[in-house]
């Protein structure tokens, strides 16, 4: 499997290690009132997709930067490879 | 006063030097190093200075071979600098009244063990080591990679038969270890 780095082109994906879900990018807020259910939920419930599914892989064997990874996972086609800096700021996250 | 001797990553007095016919492996104590991190919302300040102490800042994948300072991109945003060490012992120090609150700069020299390895065999060990494509690297290019399990920077430098390896200075006899065996391997 390839990986298309958005900054190294493509690299082997045993250049990388997998996270998960790139949901963990949504931490919830401490401070909200449901905060408790938030990250249990946050934590410990996980979809699992038979399909496209976006998930965190980190380049360890390469600039080490964090990505993120749009992957069908019945076919390991990869759709879309994007920064993960860039997508948690693009949700209004490192402000 | 105290009365200390240095010694090298490899635990010599001097650094060790390796020749074979076609591969010479150098253990380079001279060089001092130092991260450059852009802070948040300040990466054009951080840019300008960076552009006015090497003449550019270092795109990805490149490296500025510049002197006495050079530099090389390890990510967005950030950058490992080099300079001599006889002269630049303290380049943090340095680096950070450069950049001020534009940047973290982390001091490096007792972090990374630098190996420069040149000879006509060099892209044949290199090959053995790691996966970067050193056959259609130029000089200046830089790749982060993995060597004997330990994530290293490869960077080749301007001679043509000159690559120069920065890897955990915590295991720079695994490194040599490996490096020597690469180098036997294609006698």
């Amino acid at each position: 499997m390839i990986i298309d780095h958005p900054l190294l082109g493509p690299r082997d994906s045993s250049e990388f290690t997998y996270l998960g879900d790139a949901k963990l990018i949504e931490r919830p807020d401490p401070d909200a009132e449901t905060a408790t259910r938030d990250f249990y939920e946050y934590a410990y419930l996980r979809d699992n997709p038979a399909g496209w599914h976006e998930e965190l892989w980190f380049h360890e064997a390469g600039d080490r930067s964090w990505l993120v990874v749009t992957r069908n996972t019945l076919t390991h086609e990869i759709s879309k490879v994007e920064m993960a800096r860039d997508v948690a700021r693009g949700k209004g996250r490192s402000k | 006063m105290h009365d200390l001797q240095t010694i090298t990553a490899l635990g010599g007095a001097t650094p060790r030097v390796d020749v074979f016919n076609h591969i010479t492996i150098t253990e380079n104590d001279g060089v001092a190093l130092a991260s450059v991190a852009a802070r948040l919302g300040r990466e054009a300040a951080c840019r300008k200075v960076l552009k006015k102490l090497l003449g550019a800042v270092p795109e990805t994948g490149r490296a500025v071979l510049h002197d006495p300072e050079a530099g090389f991109c390890m990510g967005p945003d950030q950058w490992m600098l080099g300079a001599p060490r006889v002269s630049h012992e303290l380049i943090a120090d340095q680096l950070k009244t450069l950049f001020g609150d534009n940047a973290s700069v982390t001091e490096q020299s007792g972090a990374w063990v630098c190996f420069d390895i040149t000879g006509a065999a060099m892209r044949d060990m290199c090959e053995r080591l790691c996966a970067v494509p050193i056959r259609q690297m130029v000089a200046g290019d830089v790749r982060r990679t993995v060597i004997h399990q330990l994530g290293c920077f490869v960077i080749r430098r301007t001679a043509d038969d000159h690559v120069r390896i920065f890897g955990p200075r915590a295991s720079a006899a695994t490194l040599h270890h490996a490096l020597m065996t690469a180098a036997a391997s294609i006698a």
